[in-house]
C-alpha cells in the first residue's frame, strides 16, 4: 500500500491507500475521489484525469510520453507540474505524494 | 427529490453504473436498485477488445467501482437477474428472480446486443461474439498461437480483435462484405490506411465477401465458405457484424422507440417517469441538429450525469461533443464528432507517418475528425465543432500552422 493524497482545487485532501502497480487514476476512481473523471478509463485518449503533482515528486513519476504531453498541451489550466493521473503507475517511491485536481476537467 | 423516493435502473453497465454513482453525488437520498443481468457490476467494456483480451490487464481492473461502493453508497446491486416486463401504470419492474420492483423513476440503461449471424452454425462452440465480459472469459482460453480466426465484420471492434489476437500469433482473416474496411463509419482514407495497417501485421483482410456458408464438424465451426466460392478454414469465429439496442422492455410497454428508446435532452422518454441512457437510447445531437443512437462511452457517462442532474433538477450539464477512440497495434485513433453525412473531407498531414488527421466538412462546416495519433488534432476539433465555428478547409490542412494557431484563428473569426 502506497499513502497518496488527492487535493480538490478548494484544498480539501483525501488520502488513498494506493496499490503498487495501478494508476494514480485508478486508485482515485477506485475510493471515490471527486474531480478525477477518467470517461475514458486510462487509454489516455479523453484527459478528464488532469492532476497537479508535487513538484518534489514529479521527477519520480516517470517520463511522459509525446502522447501524454500533446494531451495536456490542450488540456485547460495546465502547468510546469501537470500529468494525466492514468499515466503515472503507483510505486513505493510515490509514499506521501500530493495531487491536486483541477477545477474542471475540460 | 425526498429520501423516500425509489429509483430503479434497469441494467448494471457504463450508463447505469454512472447514473447511480452521479445521483448519490448529487445527494440523493432515496432508495437505489440497480438490476443487471450479468454477473459482473457495472464494468467496461473498451478493453474487453484490447488489453483485456490480451491478457494485459486484471478482471477486477474493469470494473468501474468496487463492489464495496455500492454497499459503502447505499446502492443495491442486483447482479444476474434480468427486468422482464415493465407495467407502467403500477410503476412495477418484474424480474426474473420472482421479484417485482417499485418505482417512482425508472432508468432503462440496457445498453445493446451483437447482431447474431444469420447462417446456420452460428450457434457452434467455437463461434464467439465480442460484447460482454463472459463472452471474452470463454473466447480467451481459444485464443492460442497459431490458431486460425475468422472474424466476421470489420467495424472497429472487429478491428480491435484482429490487432489483439495477431499479436497473440493467431493466423486472423477479417471478412468484410462492403468494399472497404468501417465503410459505415468513416471515409474511404481511413479505412485504406487501417487496411494497409493490419497487412502489414500480417492480418488477412477480405473486402466484398459474403459469408454464405458455415462449415461444421462435431458441432464446430471448421471453416467460412464465401459467396464467391472461397473456402477459408479456421479454429475459431469471432463475430462483430453490429448491435442493436435493447429496447424491447420501453417498447412492450408501450414508451416510443424507433432505432432506440426515443428520449429528449433530458433523457426523458415519453413517459416522464422513464428515462433511457446509453447504447439503448435514441437522443437528441444538439451539435447536429437531429436525433440519433450513439454507441460510446462518451454517451453512457454524459446521459448518465444528465438523468442525476435532472432528477436532482438540477443544471442539465453541457453536452460534449460525441466522442471515441480506438487503439489498434500502436495506433490511437480519436475521433471528434459525427462524420456520417460529409460531403468534404480533407487530411492533414500524410498517413503513411502513421499521424495524420482528416477533417469533415458539411455544407462548409467543420462536423467530425478522425485523428489517428493526432491528439491535438481530436482536442481541438473538439473544440471547434462545439463552437460551430467558422473554419475553412485550407486552413486545417496547412501544416505550417499549429493545431494552436489554428484553433486560435477559427476562434478569433467567431466573435
Ligand atoms: C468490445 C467493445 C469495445 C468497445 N470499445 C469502445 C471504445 O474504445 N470507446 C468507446 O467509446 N466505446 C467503446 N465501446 C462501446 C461502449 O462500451 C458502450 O457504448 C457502452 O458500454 C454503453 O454503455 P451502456 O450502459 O449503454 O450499455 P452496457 O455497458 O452494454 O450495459 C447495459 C447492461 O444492461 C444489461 N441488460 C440488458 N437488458 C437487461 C434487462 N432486461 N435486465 C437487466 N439487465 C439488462 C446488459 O446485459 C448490460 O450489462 C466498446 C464496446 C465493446 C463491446
Ligand atoms: S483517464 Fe482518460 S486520459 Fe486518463
Amino acid at each position: 500500500m502506497v499513502k497518496i493524497i488527492y487535493a480538490d482545487h478548494s484544498g480539501t485532501e483525501r488520502e488513498v491507500d494506493a496499490n503498487v502497480g495501478e494508476s494514480v487514476m485508478e486508485a482515485a476512481v477506485r475510493n471515490n475521489i471527486p474531480g478525477i473523471d477518467a470517461d475514458c478509463g486510462g487509454a489516455c485518449a479523453c484527459a478528464t484525469c488532469h492532476v497537479y503533482v508535487d513538484p518534489e515528486f514529479l521527477p519520480k513519476t516517470g517520463e511522459q510520453e509525446a502522447m501524454e504531453q500533446s494531451m495536456l498541451d490542450f488540456a485547460d489550466g495546465v502547468q510546469e507540474n501537470s500529468r494525466l493521473s492514468c499515466q503515472i503507475s503507483v510505486s513505493a517511491e510515490l509514499e506521501g505524494m500530493k495531487v491536486t485536481t483541477p477545477e474542471s476537467q475540460h | 427529490m425526498s429520501a423516500d423516493q425509489k429509483i430503479v435502473i434497469i441494467g448494471a453497465g457504463q450508463a447505469g453504473g454512472q447514473a447511480a454513482a452521479s445521483l448519490r453525488q448529487a445527494g440523493f437520498e432515496g432508495m437505489i436498485t440497480m438490476v443487471g443481468d450479468e454477473p459482473a457490476p457495472p464494468y467496461q467494456r473498451p478493453p474487453l477488445s484490447k488489453a483485456y483480451l490480451k491478457g494485459k490487464l486484471d478482471r477486477e481492473r474493469l470494473f468501474l467501482k468496487p463492489l464495496q461502493f455500492y454497499e459503502d453508497s447505499n446502492i443495491t446491486l442486483k447482479t444476474g437477474v434480468s427486468a422482464q416486463k415493465l407495467d407502467r401504470a403500477a410503476k412495477t419492474v418484474a424480474l426474473s428472480d420472482g421479484e417485482t420492483l417499485d418505482y417512482d423513476t425508472l432508468i432503462i440503461a440496457t445498453g445493446s446486443r451483437p447482431r447474431a449471424l444469420p447462417l446456420p452454425g452460428a450457434e457452434s462452440s467455437n463461434v464467439f461474439d465480442l460484447r460482454t465480459l463472459s463472452d471474452i472469459d470463454v473466447l480467451k482460453p481459444n485464443v492460442q498461437e497459431g490458431r486460425r480466426l475468422l472474424i466476421v465484420g470489420a467495424g472497429y471492434i472487429g478491428l480491435e480483435a484482429a490487432a489483439a489476437a495477431c499479436e497473440l500469433g493467431l493466423e486472423v482473416t477479417v471478412l468484410e462484405m462492403a468494399d472497404r474496411v468501417l465503410a459505415r463509419v468513416t471515409s474511404p482514407v481511413m479505412s485504406e490506411f487501417y487496411q494497409k495497417l493490419h497487412e502489414t501485421h500480417g492480418v488477412t483482410i477480405k473486402t466484398g465477401a459474403m459469408l454464405a456458408e458455415l462449415q461444421t464438424q462435431d458441432g464446430a465451426v471448421t471453416a467460412g465458405v464465401l459467396k464467391s466460392g472461397d473456402v477459408i478454414p479456421c479454429d475459431l469465429v469471432l463475430v462483430g457484424i453490429g448491435i442493436l439496442p435493447n429496447e424491447e422492455i420501453a417498447s412492450e410497454a408501450g414508451i416510443a422507440c424507433k432505432n432506440g428508446i426515443l428520449v429528449d435532452r433530458d433523457a426523458r422518454t415519453n413517459d416522464p417517469s422513464v428515462y433511457a441512457i446509453g447504447d439503448c437510447a435514441h437522443r437528441p445531437l444538439v451539435h447536429y441538429g437531429r436525433d440519433g443512437r450513439l454507441e460510446s462511452v462518451h454517451n453512457a457517462i454524459e446521459q448518465g450525469k444528465i438523468v442525476a442532474a435532472h432528477i436532482m433538477a438540477a443544471k442539465r450539464p453541457v453536452e460534449d461533443v460525441p466522442w471515441f477512440w480506438s487503439d489498434q497495434y500502436d495506433v490511437k485513433l480519436q475521433i471528434a464528432g459525427l462524420s456520417q453525412d460529409y460531403d468534404e473531407a480533407v487530411v492533414r498531414g500524410e498517413p503513411t507517418t502513421n499521424s495524420f488527421a482528416v477533417f469533415y466538412f458539411r455544407s462548409g462546416r467543420l462536423i467530425s475528425v478522425d485523428a489517428v495519433n493526432a491528439p491535438a488534432e481530436f482536442l481541438t476539433a473538439k473544440r471547434l465543432i462545439a463552437a460551430n465555428a467558422d473554419i475553412s478547409p485550407e486552413l486545417v490542412v496547412d501544416q505550417k500552422k499549429t493545431m494552436k494557431d489554428i484553433l486560435a484563428e477559427a476562434m478569433a473569426g467567431q466573435k
